[in-house]
């Protein structure tokens, strides 16, 4: 009989075993749910709809229209720069063209109200990236960044685990309709000083992810006024700044920089990616622009651990590089978001339900707090589950995003057809329906 | 309220652990300021220093016009469009992790199966390395790398993960081999030093040796990690870089005729030297240790390969006929090179390291010299920059411990460059040795006047950055995207 040599468990980074990769969050095991019974309209009719993914797939034929008349081939059967060039570029600042393209298109997408120098833009594979890289750059292990909440689930990942630094939540809540104040910001701040923790800067998500709305202009003065007191940096991720339903809406940090003619610039960093603009998240394509030298020097050399596929680059720089193309598809691509965003929140009214006022985003966010048992995270995880396994609908908790009022919900509506979401409404208004039923009898 | 970029930045972003300040890269911005061109520039600094593989291309182009359906962008592609530009999944296609543990088994004569499902993605071997480390190490953590050793590793290995590297250094006497001897020494120290070692990271094929390693010392590797109970990291990266005998050993064949804790080996993958395609920024982490591979995947997020390159390589790769006729002639050319390289090396009068793999040569310019230290090497290798206008790459910036040993390489350029290239280094051989003999003879006549040429030679080692330096500004704005490597991975 053959003896067993024993292994010895051998050792991993710290890193390696936490538990900070952030997976065990409800937000993934809404996910795992749908993989297991995922809804097919014609296969698995009473599968689960997956709403938890902010994707945006309503504008994919325009890509594909202008794919189909400007063939990858014939790019790179181009004798200056074809195949062989593109396939050995690996400079980590990017093709020029690229960041060209990525400017031009950050300053359409603002309606030309703000500028953007191509020679500020640092690439990465994804806002993923993106956002880790900044945190490496910005603070140290220990310290902390501000983030308002609801955030993000992801950023509990993105900023904190390889890195080491901590997220300290600015709190805001359904009184106000979430919007950060002074007061919020003044107040985490002090919540780490008390906890001798050094904070290093305050991130915002602009559009809010999970909320789908703009941040005023006024709210962005006062956040930009907070940062210069306390001297520290602004991280500004604004990957859902194409996804506004009217192009006049959404005013960016970078607008603010222009308007005080860029004083006190260099602590502001401004994050992109076309992973929700242009619904490429496949591609990998994220940006850092920043106003501080010194920081995207770094960044440029960090990014070398993160770099985008010269392929892709080549790709998105033709693409973007066409002005019809993009101003056409940023038009069309806002109306459908519109109409879809419309069609949600009717669908919900219908059954009752009201969502907080949005006006941008890839979802929206829903206020199920009347159907709690009790206004607790516990309550909001039980509705949750009730949500996922009885109506079969995958939406993230406002829990998993760290939101202190307990009852809110994210619903994505642009990751699917007109069809499943119509499915998705007569769904929840069903459920509804059941819940008055059982009420009245009770 | 003052910005003071030094204090509002991390200890990280402010340190120089990004290792650009080395000369290695001093070479580059020389040729950056003076590229060799055959017609518009052919006085130009002739780059040496860069180890890509250029001499594949037209095998792959031919592909690519052929099988047009392998690009989500062309008309006969696009239907797959949607589907792949959605996908985001970390375990990456399915066709693609399937096709790479194919290929990695292929370069390995088949001798080895690969799990598809053990393949991890990266941002290029950049990547994979940096990932393998927050794995494998904490912060003040040690890996013991044999050196010489690839320069970009200092960055790579340590800069965000905080983890040391601890050279073991290997000799000229016995080839540059690795002994287990020197092993066990560097592991001792150490020890003493109460640093704490996690592990052994190495290169095989070797860069800058261009070396491969035997089974024994393989082996005699294995039984040391294992004893110790530390990782081993292979990077594999120039596996298929092969162009004659001996073999090309891998660590995963080894392990199938070694007892060890599998738990403990992993292996570092690419497709940027054996394939040519540096740009695609397509790393792989292979890692026995099923953990490992978990926290490698959701690390992966940080740098996945874009899903429109997974696509095309997922379909290059499984095509059995084109890789096998590929990896052939891919190692054909560069075997071609190498010989008429050498050979020209040889003829005027330089010997380099016996090699059978990689994209370079480790030249020995000893008796080129003026001492034997390293600045001595250093004085050389400004004369080679400056004067022969080639960039090659200082066995210091290698952390060599023996002066006088250079990387050069050649499968970067067409026939007409290298012949240039070896045509300027037989005229400079040829004048240094005059040159010395003048010296050595006016020495011997006990003169101390020195004559005009050796002057020129002498100044240049002087000071310390003869290279104009260039500011971060000059890098900006370039009118064309053509051939402007100025901060390159290599």
């Amino acid at each position: 009989m053959a003896i067993e040599i024993e292994k010895p468990t051998v050792g991993l980074s710290k890193v390696a075993v936490s538990d900070t990769h952030g997976e065990d969050s409800p937000y993934f095991a809404g996910w795992k749910a749908y993989d297991e019974d995922p809804y097919d309209e014609l296969c698995n009719p009473s599968g689960v709809i997956q709403m938890g993914l902010a994707e945006n797939q309503v504008s994919f034929d325009l890509l594909e229209q202008y794919l189909e008349k400007h063939s990858e081939a014939t790019n790179w059967g181009n004798r200056t720069f074809g195949f062989r060039d593109n396939a050995l570029f690996q400079d980590y600042h990017g093709l020029q063209t690229f960041r060209k393209a990525m400017a031009c298109f950050m300053e359409q997408i603002r309606g030309g109200r703000a500028k953007f120098n191509p020679d500020r833009v640092v690439i990465t594979a994804g806002a993923t990236a993106a956002n880790e890289l900044l945190t490496f750059i910005l603070a140290d292990p220990g310290d902390a960044l501000l983030i308002p909440t609801p955030y993000y689930p992801g950023f509990d990942r993105d900023l904190r685990w390889r890195t080491g630094v901590k997220i300290v939540p600015v709190h805001c809540d359904s009184s106000n309709n979430f919007e950060i104040t002074p007061q919020a910001l003044e107040a985490a701040y002090n919540e780490a000083e008390s906890m001798n923790i050094k904070v290093r800067g305050v991130l915002i998500t602009n559009p809010s992810n999970p909320l789908g709305a703009t941040i005023k202009r006024s709210t962005l003065e006062e956040i930009l006024e907070f940062v210069t007191s306390k001297n520290i940096h602004l991280v500004s991720d604004e990957i859902y700044s194409g996804s506004t339903f009217s192009g006049e809406e959404f005013v960016s940090v970078a607008e603010v920089l222009e308007a005080q003619n860029y004083k006190d610039s260099e602590r502001v960093h401004i994050v992109y990616s076309l992973s929700k603009d242009l619904g490429l998240p496949g591609f990998r394509v994220g940006t850092i622009y920043s106003y501080n030298d010194k920081v995207v020097t770094t960044a440029r050399r960090m990014s070398s651990f993160t770099l985008i596929s010269s392929q892709t680059q080549q790709l998105l720089a033709s693409m973007l590089l066409d002005e019809t193309f993009t101003a056409n598809y940023i038009k069309t691509n806002r109306e459908r978001l519109k109409k879809r965003y419309q069609m949600i929140i009717d669908g919900l009214r219908n059954s009752g339900i009201e969502c907080l006022k949005g006006n941008a985003g890839l979802f929206c966010w829903m206020n199920l707090s009347p159907l709690l048992e009790e206004p607790t995270k516990e309550s909001e995880l039980i509705l949750w589950k009730s949500m996922l396994h009885e109506v079969k609908l995958n939406i993230s908790p406002g829990s998993s995003c760290h939101c202190s009022d307990p009852g809110w919900f994210r619903v994505c509506f642009a990751n699917m057809s007109e069809q499943t979401l119509q499915v998705a409404l007569t769904r929840i208004h069903d459920f509804m329906d059941r819940r008055k039923a059982m009420k009245t009898s009770n | 309220m003052e910005f003071k970029s030094s204090q509002i930045l991390s200890k990280l972003a402010t340190s120089d652990q990004h290792a650009e300040n080395s000369p290695y890269f001093d070479g580059w911005k020389a040729y950056d300021n003076d590229p060799f061109h055959p017609t518009q520039n052919p006085h130009g600094v002739i780059q040496m220093g860069l180890a890509e593989n250029q001499l594949s291309f037209d095998l792959i182009e031919e592909w690519i016009k052929k099988n047009p359906v392998a690009s989500i962008c062309t008309r006969e592609g696009v239907d797959a469009f949607k589907d792949i530009a959605i996908f985001q999944d970390y375990h990456g296609l399915p066709e693609f992790r399937k096709a790479v543990a194919k290929f990695m088994g292929k370069v390995r004569g088949r001798r080895v199966t690969f799990d598809p499902d053990r393949v991890v993605m990266a941002g290029g071997a950049t990547g994979a390395n940096e990932l393998i480390m927050f794995c494998l190490a904490d912060p003040g953590d040690a890996f013991l790398v044999p050196s010489p050793y690839y320069p970009a590793f200092d960055r790579d290995l340590s800069w965000r993960t905080g983890v040391k590297l601890l050279p073991v250094a290997c000799e000229s006497s016995n080839n540059f081999q690795i002994t287990l001897q020197a092993l066990e020494e560097a592991y001792k120290n150490a020890q003493k030093a109460n640093i704490k070692v996690k592990g052994l990271i190495m290169a095989n094929p070797s860069n800058p040796l261009g070396t491969t390693m035997d089974k024994d010392t393989l082996k005699s590797l294995v039984t040391f990690i294992n004893e110790k109970k530390i990782h081993l990291v292979c990077d594999e990266i120039y596996a298929a870089t092969i162009f004659r005998a001996p073999n090309f050993i891998s660590i995963s064949e080894i392990i199938e005729e070694v007892e060890c804790n599998r738990d403990l080996i992993h292996i570092v993958y690419s497709l940027s030297k054996d394939m040519g395609l540096p740009g695609f920024r397509v790393g792989i982490v292979y890692s026995y240790n099923d953990t490992v591979v978990n926290c490698g995947r959701k690390m992966s997020s940080f740098g996945l390969v874009s899903s429109q390159t997974q696509y095309l390589l997922a379909s290059m790769l499984s095509d059995e006929e084109f890789i096998e006729m590929f990896l052939k002639e891919s190692s054909k050319r560069l075997g071609n090179r190498h010989k008429i390289f050498t050979r020209g090396l040889v003829e005027g009068g330089i010997k380099c390291l016996e090699s059978n793999a990689g994209l370079f040569c480790w030249m020995d310019l000893r008796p080129l010299l003026k001492e034997t230290t390293f600045e001595g090497e250093m004085e050389l290798w400004r004369v080679i920059i400056n004067d022969v206008k080639l960039n090659v790459s200082p066995g210091s910036s290698f952390h060599c411990d023996e002066p006088g040993w250079f990387r050069v390489c050649f499968a970067n350029m067409d026939d007409e460059t290298m012949q240039i290239a070896l045509r300027r280094i037989r005229t400079f051989v040829g004048e240094r040795k005059e040159m010395d003999a003048q010296v050595n003879n006016k020495r011997w006549k006990k003169t101390l006047r020195l004559s005009f040429s050796s002057r020129m030679y002498y100044e240049t080692s002087l000071s310390p950055h003869m290279i104009p330096s260039i500011s971060t500004s000059s890098f900006t704005t370039c009118s064309c995207d053509l051939n402007i490597y100025l901060k390159v991975i290599i």
